[in-house]
């Protein structure tokens, strides 16, 4: 290579790797408001914006879910495992809602610490498999005590 | 420090050497891009198994994870031929980048219709201001200030390099959109399908998304060629052999 690409190639690999840099550092300065929503341990600890619509993330807790039997209102229990948060809303639900299913709430948190939802989005996870698996899986349960994938 | 290159890199300089290369190599990443396209998309929508969440609304895997592969393969291809481009001055390595551009493009609508498509059933949500759904979308903007550039300057060589230039900036967008979902709290889901760990789904349900991703990377190379070939010709039309190729066919 000549002198003169040499100089040009530093240029460009300059170019590529400055942005880099420049765009990694707002990033990070950034890191909190990029997140699509808070977990409920964040929230509980007081970590999300009081009065403010947010969004929490986290599991349907299982055998946590009320159903009213007359109206579209649904309330159950969202957990990240560590804390939870009971979850108010009236609507219409994705299809992938379930019990254990992760979900993404958003809405305003009351006076007493309950979530007012006014939108549900479901969150599913990579993992596929064929539903002759997923209920082998669900069978073998008992037998072993726990699931070990 | 000195580098020598390697002989077939300064013959890929030469724009008659580089047309017929493709020439021969057209025709079969277009039989390749057929057969792949053709059996993959039959084997995953009518044979692969449904999912036991999703149903067959998965499906769209098949159309959707390939696309955004291609997406992001495509920039990086662009940013590679820009920088040589630009290094030394080499008016074919442009001509690809430019030429890759539109396809990009398409490339990244795709997934991110498909996705909106697939959001509306599964999330509950055509669209989310997520770290991935958005950054896929800036890297949409990206493609076409790319092609804007490479058209709005009279002198060609100026406009290859300022496309050059904002696409070796725009790479940065590369590892954010594939990282988003594990630094940030997305809606998306991290990736089933990486090379380095096993696929989170079972063989007859990635077998045939490896074969679409082939097939569209066959796809990929066969409009690339193509589009370059037209694109040397146009830019060429004063030189000898090009006026020999069109007296050829006439």
């Amino acid at each position: 290579m000549t002198p003169k690409r040499q100089q040009r190639l530093t240029i460009a690999l300059g170019i590529a790797f400055g942005t880099a840099l420049i765009v990694g550092l707002i990033m990070y300065s950034l890191k909190q408001n990029i997140n699509l929503f808070y977990s409920t341990t964040q929230i509980v600890k007081g970590e999300a914006p009081k009065n403010a619509r947010i969004r929490v993330g986290g599991m349907v807790l299982r055998g946590s879910l009320e159903r009213d039997t007359k109206s579209l209102h649904v309330s159950f229990l969202v957990s990240d495992t560590a804390e939870q948060i009971k979850v108010d809303y009236t609507g219409i639900l994705p299809d992938l809602f379930k019990e254990g299913q992760g979900i993404i709430a958003q809405g305003k948190l009351d006076a007493h610490g309950v979530f007012q939802a006014d939108e549900i989005l479901a969150k599913h996870d990579e993992n596929y498999m064929p539903p002759e698996i997923a209920e082998s899986l669900k069978n073998a349960k008992p037998k072993t005590g726990k699931v070990s994938l | 420090m000195k580098i020598n290159m390697p002989r077939w890199f300064y013959q890929l300089a030469s724009p008659k050497w580089s047309y017929d290369i493709m020439g021969m190599l057209l025709p079969w990443f277009a039989i390749a891009a057929g057969l792949l396209l053709t059996g993959g998309i039959v084997w995953g929508l009518a044979f692969a198994p449904t999912d036991a969440n999703q149903g067959n609304s998965y499906r769209i895997i098949y159309i959707h994870v390939p696309a955004a592969i291609l997406a992001q393969s495509c920039f990086m291809l662009m940013a590679l031929a820009g920088g040589i481009g630009m290094v030394w001055k080499m008016k074919v390595a442009h001509i690809v980048a430019k030429s890759a551009a539109p396809i990009g493009a398409s490339m990244t609508v795709i997934a991110l219709a498909t996705g909106a498509i697939w959001g509306k059933p599964t999330w509950g949500a055509w669209w989310v201001w997520d770290a991935r759904l958005t950054s896929m979308l800036i890297l949409l903007f990206l493609y076409l200030g790319i092609m804007a550039l490479y058209s709005a300057f009279e002198n060609k060589a100026s406009g290859d390099q300022a496309a050059a230039i904002l696409t070796l900036v725009g790479l940065v967008n590369i590892p954010i959109i594939k990282y988003s979902v594990e630094w940030w709290n997305t809606l998306h889901q991290p990736a089933s399908f990486t090379l380095t760990k096993k696929p989170a789904m079972p063989p007859e349900m990635w077998m045939p998304l490896l074969v679409m991703v082939l097939g569209y990377y066959c796809f990929f190379g066969f409009l690339l060629m193509a589009r370059t070939r037209l694109e040397l010709l146009e830019r060429e039309n004063k030189s000898s052999w090009v006026i020999a190729v069109i007296n050829e066919k006439i």
